[in-house]
């Protein structure tokens, strides 16, 4: 088991015949991941990379039941690229895009949240995110599939590389990942740190979860204390940006301490005050976790 | 992008939000006979600059007569203002606005921001303007009034009159109050903005008018918004602006370790590591997921460009953005730059094998890492012995 992917997926890439779609779709299908087409409009009828291309996403629905949606439309039609995706009856959208305005999120949100409302099940995950893998079964993203291995150790992040980092270690100290999932960077997202957690509370497969955060916004706050109030598997965190100025944008649209919420001290505060164990040394994150799970086992064992 | 109190006055007005009188936006002394004649006195003559706390720090007089308006504009003009927004060095004044004063009966605070976990608009107001809503949020949250807005629908009539209400203003204010309400949300939704605020609103003889106004603008959004893009940007630093024009995220802060990343994530994270090993980074940068050479070339010439650099730490997780290309980048940067400081590198991820191997072969003197954490220390350790 995992979250979210798995090789019964079946996964269209929206911005197929793009330059980063079609290098991402590549690797995706180079990796084994249940790639079944893509969309790009006026394009349809055609093959590309040995799948079919469709013009719009009901009609790749249709044709080939995919139920996700790997989206790379360039930023400016990006939330019309995922509003077009929840309307052809996808439910799980993960969209790679960064510098999508944030009041077009604002916007596709609520989208989703009526279709949820109306009995529908769409999650998104993202955007201006890596993606998300489970390794050895699925990946729909852009993350190097090779530092990935099966296992136990769920992830959820905001950032890319920082994930890898973290993958890189966990795998080096023996440790595989049910599914690594990229929340992104942004300021509204998709899918937030908290409802991750939920996704692998309920996952048998996961046995612990690495959470990937930093400054700006409230979410590993609110994550924390999902973690108190409704997991039993241990969770670990990291927060990025201790040394970083207030008021400035690191990089990330999301990463800002604004009118002293947001911080680092804050962040790190909620997540030991709910019992979250953080890791402040980002080279750290494999070892600790990695000795933590040791223990355990030895006291299960004792 | 931030925006100074004038430009966020014209978009106010652009949407019909009653501001006062403007006399001029002065660069020189010299424009202030014409800036006194095209409003009426008293003015009040403000420093326009991107920090809040002008008023304390001098960088707002009252002036009744041409005379006392003079000796404002000149004490003001030029001036170097601190204020807790500015930090130690604060901000040179190289512009003021001239404006009729208005007579004050009572100050309100009214914004509009992005509330990220309900993923929308919210219209913040209190009755209590003039004070930093951060310290009333904190010292009295029920002093504070929200109101969350539709960004399909924007703020409505009856969700204006219901903070109308709340603020306890005067039945004859009402209708008033409900358009500015729902012009500032439409100059928060039409101009993409993150945070719109006018501190204080006031109440004057004449009704209400935007006294103070601050408008921050979603840079994404740039590319739909020609009224912002012809903006100068006021809040990047000469290297700030230069490594833009080449797609590089870089900020520029106050230590002696230059950094490039690739990812904003892992770039904070080198931060931290730099900081728990002993240093301080001089800067935060992001080479991006679509780097190429000639990118990590113009990268590393804006780091070394940085006096207060001492040693430069390369930390690169290969995803995308391939290890060999990264040394390929830095390689011809060093060929362009002449390197007086210590550089440490650490590679890891796709092609790494091939990175090492072209540094390790180019005879430039190196130092290299495998791990993060041994990198940051090595690089304190340069920047030390550099000193």
């Amino acid at each position: 088991m995992s979250i979210l992917l798995s090789k019964d997926s079946k996964v269209i890439v929206q911005g197929f015949t793009g330059s980063a779609g079609s290098f991402h779709a590549k690797q995706c299908i180079d990796y084994g991941s249940p790639i079944v087409g893509g969309v790009t409009p006026g394009r349809g009828g055609t093959t590309h990379l040995e799948r079919p291309v469709f013009s719009t996403v009901s009609d790749a629905v249709r044709a080939t039941g995919a139920d996700t949606s790997l989206i790379f439309v360039p930023a400016p039609f990006a939330a019309d690229g995922i509003l077009e995706a929840v309307d052809a009856g996808i439910s799980l959208i993960i969209t790679i895009t960064e510098g999508i305005p944030v009041l077009d999120m604002a916007r596709v949100k609520k989208a989703i949240e009526s279709a949820n409302r109306c009995g529908r099940q769409v999650r998104m995950v993202g955007p201006n995110c890596p993606g998300v893998i489970t390794p050895g079964e699925c990946k729909a993203g852009i993350m190097p599939g090779y530092i990935h291995k099966p296992g136990p150790i769920g992830i959820v992040s905001r950032s890319g590389t920082l994930t890898y980092e973290a993958v890189h270690q966990l795998t080096q100290a023996g440790l595989g990942q049910s599914t690594v999932v990229g929340i992104g960077g942004d300021p509204i997202a998709g899918s937030s740190h908290a409802e991750i957690l939920a996704l692998f509370e309920k996952d048998p497969q996961t046995t612990a979860v690495v959470m990937i955060g930093e400054i700006g916004g409230a979410g590993e706050e609110e994550a924390a204390r999902y973690a108190r109030d409704h997991m039993t598997k241990p969770v670990f965190g990291f927060v990025a940006g201790r040394t970083a100025p207030p008021g400035r944008r690191m990089g990330h649209a999301g990463a800002i301490v604004e009118g002293g919420s947001g911080t680092h001290a804050g962040k790190i505060k909620a997540l030991k005050d709910c019992g979250v164990t953080v890791v402040d040394n980002l080279s750290e994150i494999g070892s600790t976790v990695a000795a933590f799970l040791k223990k355990n086992a030895k006291e299960v064992a004792a | 992008m931030k925006l100074v109190e004038f430009e966020s006055k014209d978009l106010f007005a652009s949407k019909g939000l009653p501001v006062p009188p403007r006399g001029g936006i002065l660069r020189d002394l010299k424009q202030l006979p014409s800036a006194l004649k095209r409003a009426k006195a008293p003015w009040v003559i403000k420093a326009q600059v991107l920090a809040g706390g002008r008023g304390k720090a001098g960088g707002v007089k009252l002036a009744k007569n041409p005379k006392q308006a003079r000796e404002a504009a000149k004490a003001i003009l030029g001036m170097t203002l601190v204020t807790p927004q500015t930090g130690e060095n604060g901000l040179k004044v190289r512009e003021i606005s001239v404006e009729h004063a208005a007579r004050i009966e009572r100050e309100m605070y009214l914004s509009v921001v992005l509330d990220r976990k309900a993923a929308s608009p919210v219209v913040i107001a209190s009755a209590e303007g003039g004070m930093e809503i951060e310290r009333l949020a904190h010292e009295r949250p029920e002093a504070i009034i929200k109101q969350a807005v539709d960004p399909n629908l924007g703020l409505r009539d009856f969700e204006a009159r219901r903070i109308a209400f709340a603020l306890g203003l005067p039945p004859e204010s009402v209708g008033e109050f409900v358009k500015i309400a729902k012009g500032l949300v439409r100059v928060f939704l039409d101009y993409d903005c993150s945070l719109v605020e006018v501190n204080p609103l006031a109440l004057t003889p004449k009704g209400l008018v935007c006294l103070d106004g601050k408008v921050i603008t979603d840079d994404n959004a740039l590319f739909r918004q020609p009224v912002l893009r012809a903006l100068p940007d006021r809040e990047s630093s000469p290297l700030e602006k230069e490594a833009k024009k080449h797609d590089i995220s870089y900020i520029g802060l106050d230590g002696s370790i230059g950094c490039m990343v690739n990812g904003a994530g892992l770039a904070m994270g080198t931060m931290d590591t730099i900081a728990l090993a002993g240093g301080m980074p001089a800067n935060f940068l992001d080479v991006g997921g679509g780097a190429n050479e000639e990118r990590v070339t113009q990268a590393f010439q804006i780091i070394l460009k940085d006096p207060k650099v001492k040693a430069v730490l390369v930390n690169i997780f290969g995803g995308i953005v391939k290890c060999d290309m990264i040394a390929a980048g830095i390689l011809a940067a060093l060929k362009k730059v002449k390197l007086k400081v210590p550089l440490v590198v650490r590679l890891q991820g796709t092609n790494v094998e091939k990175g090492r191997e072209l540094l390790n072969n180019s005879g430039v003197k190196i130092i290299t890492a495998d791990h993060l954490w041994e990198a940051a220390q090595k690089a304190v350790d340069a920047a030390r012995g550099s000193r």
